[in-house]
């Protein structure tokens, strides 16, 4: 194995992802490969519709491919049962989303502790990580307050916190600043580009904005179906 | 136990909805449990019936009186170790309202045959030694605030004096308790003999026999051979078990079971449709939510746990409070003033209540919970 293969940490190879709605099949990922080196922030862009959140979603395992494969870290996405791929998610990724689907009824604290929920940590064990968490997004003295009471910028700040406080190997962000306005956007991509050149984590975003992509280390264009290293005419 | 916090967040989101299925899930258990206390009044005297112990009452009907002569030829029957009477005496005391039982019988007689009845040693002494002595059960002695010493008129419709008088003056000698808690205590019983000489009309007549058996499985045979010693008598009988007896009383009234199930029946069928479609509301309003957890790592079957935890709690915190209210307002005694004795609730039905309220817990969530461990994480995710 090259140099270069032992630093790819998703590695994505000849995948095809095929919807079906009635008699129609829908083919949104054809014959797709993608390497993602461990610590790069990568942009993935492209047109509504063109499989972006699907191939998010075949990396996070959230989804599984009609054919091909997803490795992260040297596992097989794709291959894993249910009850395992949940463990693993919980262990190897974090989500952040565009409307930060957090849960209104918890506090940020209480939402950021969601994934350590899963772990075999003490309860003062988890405070001190979700501490940690918020400092990293400077959100610690909001800790106590509800998803309702935070402007959207600090809610998306939740959504990272409650992304890296499990210390994923890789952070998927879906449309991280598409619903947010220009300023706050870029105190989020402030925060993601300071997690990967600081923290060494590995980011994922889809995005729709230029301005976005251009924070991170290299961006992808996919298009109907396929990647490029240039973007569609 | 972390995952508690989640569960109660997610009941307090509709905090008006929880309330009120809170609420029918309360008022369902209040129900249940003073219907329970209700039927234990009626029927629960059958449990506690002698094995060993028949009664004997005219053939016609309880009301139509038996000579006190049978007692020698029921204690030379073969098997029968004892028997001895009652009599109906259906006193008022104070109030028509207050209504219990005064029953004449032979002290040292009916305390053999009642082993359930606790009398101290000086008090059962007192009671033999005292013509116008009377014992009266602890209960009772409660609500009339009665204490040894105390003078007792009581005045009976059925029974006048020799003298024409209706009133008859009885002496507090004794307190009773009951072994058991089913043990009724709200009796008053006084010496037969004082009855006998005081009573204008009915001498020699006696209202029922109670009969000790030697052999319990002979029970039947001994029946048997009791109503034949009487047969084509003036006054011929009907011998049955004791917890047959009580259960025919109780009967007047009508199939207590069978109207407390149906009702009760009922009553959760309803809750069940109501605490159902409360967590299926739950449920799909919060899809996006459920898919975040998948996503973040819950397991299919740590968000069908999370369902059922939630549907359990919200049910059994009904269930208790409902079982709770119920015990409290049958701890206040028997709501009819005295038609109801052995007025309570019952230890066992109050195990079963909680129970049925996780019963109904784990019934109403299953199909929800279901639905939510079913539920493919991207779609979810589409949803919000």
């Amino acid at each position: 194995m090259s140099a270069e293969n032992n630093n790819t940490l998703v590695h994505v190879d000849a995948v095809e992802k095929v919807f079906h709605r009635g008699s129609e099949d829908i083919h949104v990922l054809k014959d797709l490969h993608l390497k993602v080196p461990q610590g790069e922030f990568l942009a993935l862009m492209g047109p509504s519709g063109s499989g972006k959140s699907t191939l998010l979603n075949l990396i996070g395992g959230l989804d599984r491919p009609s054919s091909g494969s997803v490795s992260v870290a040297g596992e097989r996405v794709d291959q894993l049962p249910d009850h395992k791929l949940a463990a693993w998610r919980a262990r190897h990724v974090g989500f952040v989303f565009q409307l930060y689907n957090l849960l209104p009824i918890l506090s940020a604290e209480r939402n950021v502790e969601l994934p350590l929920l899963l772990t075999h940590l003490s309860k003062s064990e988890r405070r001190d990580h979700v501490a940690t968490a918020l400092g990293v997004v400077g959100l610690s003295h909001r800790a106590k307050h509800f998803p309702r009471t935070l402007s959207g910028g600090e809610q998306q700040r939740v959504g990272i916190a409650r992304g890296i406080v499990t210390d994923p190997t890789l952070l998927l962000c879906d449309e991280p600043t598409g619903d947010l306005d220009r300023k706050s956007g870029d105190e989020i991509l402030d925060l993601l580009q300071a997690l990967n050149r600081e923290h060494g984590k590995t980011i994922l975003m889809v995005t729709h904005d230029p301005h976005a992509s251009a924070r991170a280390s290299r961006t992808v264009y996919l298009n109907k179906g396929q990647l490029s290293n240039e973007p569609v005419a | 136990m972390k995952f508690l916090h989640l569960t109660w967040s997610n009941l307090k989101r509709k905090k008006l909805r929880t309330a009120l299925t809170l609420l029918s899930i309360l008022v369902a258990f209040v129900l249940y449990g003073l219907l329970s206390a209700i039927k234990q009044a009626l029927v629960g005297g059958v449990e506690l019936a002698g094995q060993d112990r028949l009664v004997v009452r005219h053939k016609v009907s309880i009301i139509q009186l038996l000579p006190e002569s049978y007692k020698a030829r029921m204690e030379r029957i073969p098997g029968v170790a004892l028997a001895s009477h009652q009599t109906w005496f259906g006193g008022i005391y104070q109030d028509p309202k207050n209504f219990f039982m005064q029953n004449p019988v032979v002290p040292q007689e009916f305390l053999q045959l009642h082993p359930e009845i606790l009398l101290p040693e000086d008090q059962k002494k007192a009671w033999f030694q005292t013509r116008t002595g009377a014992i009266v059960g602890r209960k009772i002695a409660e609500r009339f605030k009665w204490k040894i010493g105390d003078k007792v008129p009581i005045q009976t419709p059925i029974w006048p004096k020799a003298d024409g008088g209706q009133t008859w003056d009885f002496d507090i000698v004794g307190i009773y308790d009951g072994k058991e808690k089913q043990t009724d205590t709200t009796w008053l019983l006084f010496h037969y003999d004082y009855f006998e000489e005081g009573r204008s009309y009915g001498k020699g007549q006696v209202g029922w026999y109670t009969i000790r058996i030697k052999d319990p499985s002979k029970a039947a045979e001994i029946a048997r051979a009791v109503d034949d010693e009487f047969a084509n008598s003036s006054a011929e009988t009907k011998t049955e078990p004791e917890g047959a007896f009580v259960q025919g009383w109780a009967k007047q009234v009508g199939n207590i079971a069978l109207m407390t199930a149906s009702i009760l029946g009922a009553v959760f069928f309803t809750i069940l449709l109501v605490t159902g479609n409360t967590m299926s509301q739950s449920v799909r309003e919060r899809t996006g939510e459920l898919g975040v957890l998948k996503a973040i790592g819950f397991t299919n079957g740590q968000v069908l746990a999370l369902v059922l935890l939630e549907s359990c709690v919200l049910a059994l915190l009904g269930g208790l409070l409902g079982l709770g209210l119920a015990w409290l307002l049958i701890s206040r005694g028997d709501p009819t003033g005295g038609m109801l004795p052995l007025f309570f609730f019952p230890t066992q039905d109050v195990l079963l209540g909680v129970g049925i309220s996780l019963a109904l817990g784990l019934v109403t969530g299953i199909f929800p919970a279901w639905q939510a461990m079913r539920l493919r994480v991207a779609e979810a995710l589409r949803r919000i």
